[in-house]
C-alpha cells in the first residue's frame, strides 16, 4: 500500500507536466512564452496576499504567545471531561483553524507525552489531517483577489472544522477504544 | 454587511495582550508581532515559486484547450455544487484543478491553483469586494479539506516511531467527509438564505 502511494505521488506531477506540454505543443501553443507570462501573474497575486497574511499571522501569534489558549483550557477543561472528550485534544479545536504549524508542534508534544499510537495520538493525527487552516486559507484565497467582505465564509469554514473535530473524536473512539 | 473580520481581528489581538498582561507574558508580545512579520514574508516567498510554476503551466493548458476538455467531462458533477458558473470554462477548469490537487494531497499546488480559481471567479463577480456565492462554496471546499491520503500526518507519525503510521487514513477520510459535507450544506443554506434577502 505504501509503495503504491509512493509511486503515485512520484509520478503525478511529472505526468501532469508532460500531458499539458504535449497537448500544448500539438495545439501550437508557444510553450516557453506562455509559461513565463502565466508565471508572472504570481507576482501580483503574492502582493495582494502578503498584507492579508501579515494581519492574520500577527493576530494569531499574539493570541498564542499570550497563553490565552492555556487560560481557556484551564477554565473550561472540566466541562469537556464530563462530555467524555479527552481534554488534551481540545486546544486543537482552537489551534487548527488558526495555524497549521502551531497545531503540528502541539501534536508533536502530544506524541511525546502520550505516544503516537495512543488514542490521543490517533485522534490528534486525524484532526490535523482532516481539516485545513481555515483562517490562513481565507486570508490567502480572498486576499489574493482583494475580497474584503467575507460574507458567511468564516462561519462555514469554522463549522466545517468543528464538524471534522467531532467526527474525528467519534471515529477514533469507535475504532480504537 | 457587518465586516466581522474587523471584530475578530481586534478581539484576537486585544484578548491576547490583556491575557499577556495578566499572565506576565508581556515580553512575548513584541517578539510574537515581529515573528509574524518575518514569517509572513517567508511564507509568501515559499508560495511564490510553486505558484509561478503552476500558473505558467496552467496558462499553457488553457491555451492548448486542455482545460475545456477536462471541464466538459466533469461538468455534470459540478453543476450541483457550482450551479451558477457551470458554463464558464475557465472558472470550472481552475476549480477542478484545485480540487484535484487537494484530493491528491498536493498541498503546495492546491493553494496556487485555488488562488487561480478565485481569480477566475472574481472575473464573474458583480461586487469585487464581496465574496460571490461560488467563491464561498469554493472556500468551503478548501477549508474543510478534501485530502484522501494525509501524507503529512503519516510522515510525522512515521518519524515519531509509530507502528502503523497510515492507519489514520481511514479515520481521516471519514472525518474529512463529514467536515466537507457539513461545510457544503451550510454554504448552500446560506446561499439560499442570502438569495432570498436580495429579493
Amino acid at each position: 500500500m505504501n509503495n503504491i502511494i509512493n509511486r503515485v505521488s512520484i509520478w503525478s506531477v511529472p505526468l501532469i507536466v508532460i500531458i499539458i506540454l504535449i497537448f500544448g505543443y500539438i495545439r501550437g501553443v508557444k510553450l516557453y512564452e506562455e509559461f513565463t507570462s502565466g508565471a508572472a501573474e504570481s507576482l501580483e497575486i503574492i502582493l495582494k496576499i502578503f498584507p492579508a497574511l501579515l494581519a492574520m499571522l500577527t493576530a494569531i501569534n499574539i493570541f498564542q504567545a499570550a497563553g490565552t489558549m492555556d487560560l481557556i483550557i484551564s477554565h473550561f477543561g472540566v466541562f469537556f471531561e464530563k462530555l467524555n472528550i479527552p481534554i488534551q485534544v481540545i486546544p486543537l479545536l482552537f489551534l487548527r483553524p488558526l495555524s497549521g504549524s502551531a497545531s503540528l508542534s502541539y501534536i508533536s508534544k502530544l506524541f511525546e507525552n502520550f505516544g503516537v499510537d495512543s488514542i490521543i495520538g490517533l485522534t490528534a493525527s486525524t484532526i490535523q489531517g482532516s481539516t485545513e487552516t481555515t483562517f490562513y486559507i481565507i486570508a490567502v484565497y480572498f486576499g489574493a483577489v482583494g475580497i474584503k467582505k467575507f460574507s458567511y465564509s468564516i462561519f462555514v469554514g469554522l463549522a466545517g472544522d468543528l464538524a471534522g473535530f467531532f467526527a474525528a473524536l467519534f471515529i477514533c473512539n469507535f475504532l480504537f477504544k | 454587511m457587518i465586516k466581522i473580520i474587523n471584530k475578530i481581528w481586534f478581539l484576537l489581538i486585544i484578548s491576547g495582550i490583556i491575557t499577556a498582561a495578566i499572565n506576565g507574558q508581556m515580553s512575548q508580545i513584541s517578539s510574537a508581532i515581529f515573528q509574524a512579520a518575518a514569517d509572513s514574508v517567508l511564507i509568501c516567498i515559499g508560495l511564490l515559486g510553486p505558484m509561478a510554476f503552476w500558473l505558467g503551466l496552467m496558462k499553457i493548458a488553457r491555451k492548448g484547450g486542455l482545460i475545456k476538455v477536462l471541464s466538459d467531462i466533469i461538468r455534470p458533477i459540478f453543476k450541483y455544487i457550482f450551479p451558477d458558473i457551470q458554463h464558464n470554462q475557465d472558472a470550472l477548469g481552475a476549480i477542478i484543478l484545485n480540487i484535484s490537487a487537494n484530493i491528491l494531497g498536493m498541498g503546495n499546488s492546491a493553494t496556487p491553483l485555488g488562488i487561480k480559481a478565485m481569480k477566475e471567479l472574481q472575473k464573474l463577480n458583480p461586487d469585487p469586494e464581496k465574496a460571490s456565492p461560488a467563491m464561498c462554496t469554493l472556500l468551503a471546499l478548501n477549508t474543510s479539506g478534501l485530502t484522501v491520503i494525509p501524507a503529512t500526518m503519516i510522515g510525522l507519525r512515521a518519524a515519531a516511531g509509530s507502528s502503523n503510521p497510515a492507519i489514520i487514513t481511514i479515520t481521516t477520510i471519514f472525518a474529512t467527509m463529514i467536515s466537507t459535507i457539513t461545510a457544503l450544506l451550510l454554504d448552500r443554506t446560506f446561499r439560499m438564505f442570502r438569495g432570498h434577502k436580495n429579493e
